[in-house]
């Protein structure tokens, strides 16, 4: 029996199928509740994995051995998000200013807005720099964080809250102001909550999720730039 | 799904591994470019897959169609974008201690920067749109 156990334990296959199983029952119970935007599937799937792993004492390398199967497929699927792009290249043609200054202005208050919450509490310098740059993509995230003096990891922990954040809010809070612009409500997702915000954002419609990948796939570029113009000051 | 069922014209296995070998190229084309372009200006960060999803949008403006096994591959894939998050949320786990110290005020900051984000992109998104109209009118 036990040799069982660590057979699986040390195979990849369980952690894969536990990280698919996980999304398949979130989705369900996703659909069962008529797809209300409180349930999100991300942050579902992770509270059904995180006890599994404790209990069995996993680490999260042992784990990831695994899952990375599905986190490799991100990379592929940032490229797909060209396809709706160009299939709705109309509207984006169309919408080229809102989308340049909305993206800057909702870039600017992503990293200003967290900076100053945590100055406020007279947060350490390390924690307010790891903070800025949690609406962009993990990767660019981290390494923002790294020169600005920041810690990278906990950097990651608060994309991931930035992006499930926003993920749950954004339809309650665009439906309370009456938006239907739903190229305005995506971009928003995309700006604030990158990737996560962009899968809610395709849940809700593709018009959405295009405009959310766009703000996605731009707020990194953005936000490097911002911080590059921050430090070039600081340097002065 | 919204955008997956609507693209569902017959596929071939075939035309399933084009595209995704289309996609991979793109990537990796992106990847490459990418880090050639750090080489020149270091300071610069901007991602391979974006820049492959740039390359792949050129390629698509250019050609002015599109494959419909390219379509359904990328709409079944971005159906999917929740599940690829998962195991990045998983690593979460990792850093309880960090969030333990600083966690009710990282919460907030988070929360309230994320709220005030939303509206600000949302209402200058808005705001520009309708200007731009008033100007073409």
């Amino acid at each position: 029996m036990s040799g069982v156990w660590v057979y699986l334990a040390a195979s990849p296959l369980l952690w894969l199928t536990l990280t698919v199983f996980a999304y398949v029952v979130a989705v369900g119970i996703f659909e069962r509740l008529g797809r209300t935007p409180w349930v999100n599937t991300v942050l579902l799937a992770t509270v059904l994995i995180v006890p599994v792993l404790l209990l069995t004492g996993t680490s999260y390398d042992q784990y990831f051995a695994g899952a990375q199967f599905v986190h490799f497929l991100l990379g592929p699927t940032t490229v797909a998000l060209a396809v709706p792009l160009y299939r709705n290249l109309a509207l984006v043609r169309r919408s080229l200013l809102p989308i340049t200054v909305a993206l800057v202005a909702g870039s600017l208050c992503a990293a200003a807005s967290a900076v100053v919450i945590l100055l406020l509490f007279q947060a350490p310098t390390e924690i307010v720099a790891s903070i800025a740059p949690k609406s962009t993509t993990a990767p660019i995230a981290m390494e923002l964080s790294r020169s600005l003096g920041g810690l990278p990891s906990l950097t990651a922990v608060l994309v991931i809250l930035a992006g499930i954040t926003g993920a749950i809010i954004v339809t309650p809070l665009m439906n309370a102001l009456r938006i239907k612009n739903y190229a305005a409500r995506g971009l928003a997702a995309g700006v604030a909550s990158h990737g996560i915000g962009t899968a809610r954002a395709f849940q809700v419609s593709e018009i959405a999720g295009t405009f959310a990948g766009i703000a996605m796939g731009l707020n990194g570029a953005v936000t490097s730039l911002l911080v590059l113009i921050w430090l070039s000051l600081g340097a002065a | 799904m919204t955008s997956v069922d609507q693209a569902a014209p017959s596929i071939t296995p075939t035309g399933i591994l084009r595209a995704l070998a289309v996609l991979a190229l793109c990537q990796l084309a992106g990847e490459l470019l990418t880090r050639g372009a750090r080489v020149i200006v270091p300071e610069i960060v901007f991602p391979g897959p974006v820049a492959g999803m740039l390359l792949l949008f050129g390629v698509l403006c250019l050609r002015g169609r599109m494959e419909p096994d390219l379509a359904t591959v990328s709409s079944s894939l971005l159906g999917m974008l929740s599940l690829l998050f998962i195991p990045a949320a998983v690593g979460v786990v990792q850093y309880f201690p960090i969030l333990a110290q600083w966690g009710p005020q990282l919460v907030l900051a988070v929360v309230g920067s994320t709220v005030l984000t939303l509206l600000v992109t949302v209402f200058t998104f808005l705001a520009v749109e309708r200007l731009v109209k008033a100007d073409r009118k």
